[in-house]
């Protein structure tokens, strides 16, 4: 079986994370660079699978400036077999549907049948990748699942929704995307460091997946407005006075967060 | 000109194991450390991380690592957990390094794996009551007899000191004893020293009641009995009689090893003082604007980094297969005391919450003292050192 599984290297959330007001795109500058943790966990999730059953091929891809290198060889020192690199200048604050459709493109030259995500990235948010994605590939999706089962021709988990659990499952080849539920990753033995360097990276063009960033005839999104996020408001102080229960309650009910 | 820098395989390798020593490792020191539980869950992932068989072969379990990796890596263990780091150092160093260095190949071949997997552990029972520095003093004996048609070792003696003797994984301890007697030219007696594998399954092998110790609280270390233990003549682990001499390099690489577990600990204190420095005010500003406190600060990470340069030339040395006795001998006596000084100044910068256990500062001033005795004493490296100058 050949799993893809997708890789974003995000800023670190422990850091300080900006826009650049100028161009509206996410200042790569501000905090270090790291594999997204949910793309972690999608990698230990295929790695698993992969250490139970031979045979199985797991390659990361991901769609990043040139300067990812590092976090590509952080995936194959955990494991991966091998990386596909998208990169290119054109790509420069893509959004949701021409990410999509280059990491689409991507998919269909390698091959696969699995491809595993995280359900959302830690800084774009978009959420909207894995679904689009098996609709450009034209296999179904199963997405946010918390628990998921591999097996040799399906997969199936569970995926909380806000009024339940659902049970999904689709046959391969197919799109899943993960949530936190699922456990966190492996770090890198010295073997896989070492191993890293000799695994193949391809790195890509958006000519050689034959798309065109500015395609007149593509749905693209316009971002006009770009502006900082306005300094934290100070929070209502509630002082006991024998009420200060019935306060709170109105409250969070004005909030809508009862 | 030698280059320190360090290349991009130690470089991930020293990276990822921070990043596990930062993430899973502290969250639990001060607990273990208070409850003196010995951290198997932690040991366990390190096992997962190939770190007990960083320096071996892959032929026989190991990742193809070397010496200065196992240090790279108990450096970064040394920053946040002294037990943790120490654990993975006898467990390498002393526990599977004799059967890889002096082993016959059965022998290599039956305990390589398992202990360089990190699922089992291995002691060295070398230090007794009476035989510290002066190793030579050994008193466990071992004589070889016939038992049922079959030749034996039986061992009578006892053990003070070792580490990871005793906890549930622990599978082997190597022990030195005695095993003969030669006179001197002089008509000295010379007692003839060996080393002998012996199973923690062996009847008569007792690990006795875990020490209350000052510090190194998680790491497991017990006295050990040996009373009429029997195992075959084919535990002896390389040459009769070369025990001492076996040990003593044993002991030399161990040093450049414990180095580097002192550099992490002494940079461990630098890294808690410094983001103290910025946080605690006093007099209206941060404390790191005080002379008092940066000048100390930028002590201590001078001899973290010296420290540091000296462990890195004793493991470069050792490598080439150059002499490096007394280069092991220094980064392990200025280690160990750039850990207890780094320790006393860190405690001093965080006032009174140094002198509260579950801080990480104040376990490095309870763990670093022992990095002044532990394989070999400073007073012993100061014997090398002034040895090596002639004197």
């Amino acid at each position: 079986m050949k799993i893809i599984v997708l890789v974003k290297e995000v800023p670190d959330t422990y850091g300080d994370r900006k826009l650049n007001l100028e161009t509206g795109l996410a200042d790569r500058e501000a905090s270090e660079a790291v594999i997204d943790e949910i793309s972690e966990r999608s990698l230990e999730l295929a790695l698993s699978f992969a250490d139970a059953n031979a045979g199985t091929e797991v390659a990361v891809l991901t769609l990043a400036s040139e300067g990812a290198t590092a976090t590509i060889r952080k995936a194959l020192a955990m494991g991966a077999g091998s990386a596909i690199h998208v990169s290119d200048e054109a790509l420069r604050g893509a959004d949701l549907g021409l990410t999509a459709e280059t990491l689409a493109a991507a998919i269909r030259r390698v091959g696969f049948d699995l491809v595993i995500t995280g359900n959302v990235s830690t800084d774009g948010s978009g959420g909207m990748i894995p679904a689009m994605l098996a609709e450009l590939l034209d296999v179904p999706h199963a997405t946010g699942l918390s628990s998921v089962t591999i097996s040799d021709g399906a997969v199936s988990g569970s995926r909380p929704v806000e009024s339940g659990v659902q049970q999904v499952s689709a046959n391969l080849p197919a799109v899943l995307s993960i949530t936190e539920a699922l456990p966190g990753a492996r770090f890198p033995n010295f073997k896989g460091i070492m191993a890293a360097k000799k695994r193949p990276l391809e790195v890509l063009s958006l000519s050689d997946l034959g798309i065109t960033a500015d395609n007149p005839e593509a749905a693209r999104s316009i971002m006009l407005t770009v502006a900082e996020k306005p300094p934290r408001a100070a929070g209502v102080k509630i002082i006991d006075e024998g009420d200060a229960g019935d306060r709170l309650a109105d409250f969070l009910v004005e909030n809508r967060l009862a | 000109m030698p280059d320190f820098e360090l290349s991009e395989d130690y470089q991930n390798l020293s990276d990822t194991v921070r990043e596990f020593a930062d993430q899973v490792v502290a969250p639990v020191s001060a607990k273990h450390d208070e409850e003196h539980s010995f951290p198997y869950g932690v040991v366990s992932q390190m096992a997962d991380m190939g770190l007990f068989g960083l320096p071996f072969p892959e032929e026989f379990g190991g990742m193809g690592g070397d010496y200065f990796a196992l240090a790279l890596a108990l450096e970064q263990l040394g920053r946040v957990d002294q037990s943790v780091a120490i654990t993975l150092e006898a467990g390498v160093s002393l526990g599977a390094m004799p059967v890889y260095r002096f082993g016959n190949e059965e022998q290599k071949r039956e305990w390589l794996p398992l202990l360089a997997s990190g699922k089992a552990l291995g002691g060295f029972g070398l230090t007794e009551p009476e035989a510290g520095s002066d190793a030579g003093g050994t008193k466990t004996r071992a004589r070889l007899e016939t038992v049922d048609g079959e030749k034996m070792w039986i061992i009578d003696g006892n053990k003070e000191f070792i580490t990871n003797s005793g906890t549930d994984i622990t599978k082997l301890v190597t022990v030195t004893a005695v095993t003969g007697t030669s006179e001197r030219p002089d008509g000295s007696v010379k007692k003839e020293i060996s080393t002998i594998l012996v199973p923690t399954n062996t009847p008569g092998f007792t690990a006795e009641k875990a020490y209350n110790k000052v510090g190194w609280n998680a790491s497991d270390t017990h006295p050990l009995t040996l009373k009429d233990v029997r195992v075959p003549e084919a535990n002896l682990l390389g040459q009769q009689g070369r025990g001492f001499a076996n040990f003593l390099s044993i002991l030399d690489e161990g040093r450049i090893a414990i180095a580097a577990l002192a550099v992490g600990a002494a940079q461990g204190c630098v890294d808690e003082s410094l983001k103290y420095a910025h946080e605690r005010f006093a007099f209206g500003q941060a404390i790191g604007k005080y002379q008092a406190i940066s000048f100390k600060i930028a002590r201590m990470q001078a001899r973290a980094h010296t420290a540091r340069l000296a462990y890195y030339d004793a493991a470069a040395r050792m490598l080439a297969g150059k002499p490096f006795k007394t280069q092991a001998a220094i980064a392990k006596m200025v280690g160990g005391e750039a850990a207890m000084d780094n320790a006393r100044d860190a405690t001093q910068i965080f006032g009174g919450y140094g002198f509260i256990n579950e801080f990480t500062v104040s376990r490095h001033y309870r763990d670093s003292k022992i990095l002044e005795v532990g394989e070999g004493t400073t007073e012993v490296q100061l014997m090398v050192i002034a040895r090596d100058l002639g004197l």
